[in-house]
């Protein structure tokens, strides 16, 4: 049982069958699942799902599977945490963290597209998964291809680092190093998806893989009472969330699940990788690419597939993009972690430094209600802030030593 | 010695399967045009009305996108080697080797 009717060309609204497929054949541009909301309006009341399992799956018509999931049963609907204390610091009122640094089962919103694209891979008859990436999509592709019991290519350039392949590994994925940059791995897996039966959830998955990333929006809406936030920060790397949070929040008003209010998406980058900053600054989607510096290295796509429909999204609801250096990303971590206790990597200190940077502003607004997207764990780049835990002092194991180091400088500083 | 195109596999339905083409052309205009006449039908895939490549189609030169390289504009050299790539899968993470 599904409500998903086929899939359609964002531009030139050319339709598909659901299938396997990896863009329109007539512009190359994305395609995009569409429902019958009619029925679904008619069969599903929002109170219906008060009765359902805390997962992103509580909204299961709004998402493409005939069938039950097949992988990731258990994610999302992970916390919206009120953040009082970051708020208090960045000088705002209402705020919220959507915190899917604790999404199961790799700590990272990806669980959520990844659930969906391999569900459907099992319903395509795919025996086989892949995707080319460098960390998140990787580690949710390798974990729930284990769980679902698929055979599993990860593609990554062969000067990844280590620790990222030992954590892809460890779910007995075939890690496949390519002797090449991102673009030529990229370009592989679109071969090779077309040569093999093969679901490669970032190439011919990808118009079910990034409606998995609607949940994250639904979810917001339910926690706060049914109701849209004004304004949300979500970060981009390829542009995909934050067109498909912006789609879930016109599904709900379309269902009349929520009321119409407006909210204004802000799109947060590195500065070192902001192409869609870059052209939502200017006010115009066209994407200029960019060679990549950044420490926030889940985000820096130079030439972002969905970077022309992001900026579109952003610029229609009265949003903006802004990006922020790398020292301040680290700050961005430090600053949750310290207000709230929740350990971001580097894409949350985008997110949490792009707000400070709009609040300052005035761009975001202390009498209004905003929801940070936080959408990795700290854990997985402990890298980039591990620099202080190392330039602490050993003492010997002696209270004298203790007072004289610690409590003493305290009171100093005190 | 021409450049040579690579043909992906969505654009193959339009050259009975063939992969690669070679070419005199001396920018991607002509290079279209080439493909055009060679493969009727296909030059629709590929450009906007006003003849500027789709937006959804990165084109490489050399493993380098084209954009990089002054744009739609840059005049091919003898060996240089065209890949036409869906934007989906054109993705440039960090740390590009080639930076």
């Amino acid at each position: 049982m599904t409500y998903a009717l086929h899939l359609k060309c964002r531009e030139c609204a050319r339709t598909y069958e659901l299938e396997p497929l990896a863009a329109c054949e007539d512009c190359w541009a994305p395609l995009e699942v569409v429902y019958d909301y009619g029925r679904i309006w008619s069969d599903v009341r929002r109170q219906d799902l008060a009765a359902r399992p805390a997962t992103m799956w509580r909204y299961r018509e709004l998402l493409p599977l005939k069938e039950d999931p097949w992988v990731g049963r258990f994610t999302g609907f992970t916390p919206l945490v009120p953040a009082t204390r970051l708020a208090r610091a960045l000088g705002l009122g209402e705020l919220y963290l959507k915190n899917d640094a604790v999404n199961h089962p790799t700590l990272s919103f990806k669980d959520r597209v990844v659930a969906v694209a391999l569900s459907k891979a099992h319903e395509f008859g795919f025996e086989t998964v892949g995707c080319s990436s460098t960390g998140n999509l990787a580690n949710a592709v390798a974990a729930q291809a284990a769980a679902g019991g698929f055979h599993a290519y990860i593609f990554v350039p062969a000067d990844l680092e280590n620790e990222k392949i030992v954590a892809t590994e460890v779910y007995g994925a075939r890690v496949v190093k390519i002797g090449g940059n991102y673009d030529q791995v990229n370009r592989l897996c679109s071969e090779i998806a077309e040569k093999y039966p093969w679901g490669i959830v970032n190439v011919n998955l990808r118009s079910y893989y990034s409606e998995g990333s609607k949940t994250l929006g639904y979810e917001v809406a339910e926690q706060l009472g049914w109701r849209l936030p004004q304004n949300i920060v979500i970060p981009m790397a390829g542009g995909s969330l934050i067109t498909k949070v912006q789609k879930a929040f016109e599904e709900l008003k379309q269902l009349g699940w929520v009321k119409p209010t407006p909210t204004r998406f802000f799109g947060a980058q590195a500065t070192g990788c902001s192409p869609i900053t870059t052209a939502a600054k200017r006010g115009a989607p066209e994407i200029e690419p960019q060679k990549p510096h950044t420490i926030a290295k889940s985000l820096a796509i130079g030439n972002p597939a969905d970077g022309y429909h992001a900026v579109k999204a952003i610029l229609a609801s009265g949003g903006a993009g802004e990006d922020v250096s790398d020292e301040e990303i680290v700050e961005g971590i430090r600053l949750l972690a310290e207000t709230e206790g929740v350990f971001t990597e580097t894409a949350g200190g985008v997110t949490v430094a792009v707000a400070r940077k709009l609040a300052r502003q005035g761009r975001l607004r202390a009498d209004e209600s905003t929801v940070l997207a936080i959408t990795g764990n700290g854990l997985k780049t402990i890298g980039a802030v591990s620099g202080r835990a190392e330039e602490t002092a050993v003492i010997r194991p002696k209270l004298a030593d203790f007072e004289e180091q610690y409590l003493r400088l305290e009171h100093a500083h005190a | 010695m021409p450049i040579n195109l690579r043909i992906p596999p969505p654009l193959r339905r339009f050259t009975a399967g063939r992969d690669t083409f070679a070419s005199t052309a001396q920018n991607l205009a002509e290079l279209f045009d080439a493909l055009e006449k060679e493969f009727p039908g296909i030059k629709k895939s590929l450009c906007q009305e006003d003849g500027s490549p789709q937006r959804f189609v990165n084109i490489y030169v050399n493993d380098e996108d084209i954009r990089f390289l002054g744009g739609p504009g840059y005049r091919f050299h003898d060996g240089d080697e065209v890949l036409l790539v869906p934007a989906i899968a054109g993705g440039c993470e960090s740390p590009c080797p080639s930076r």
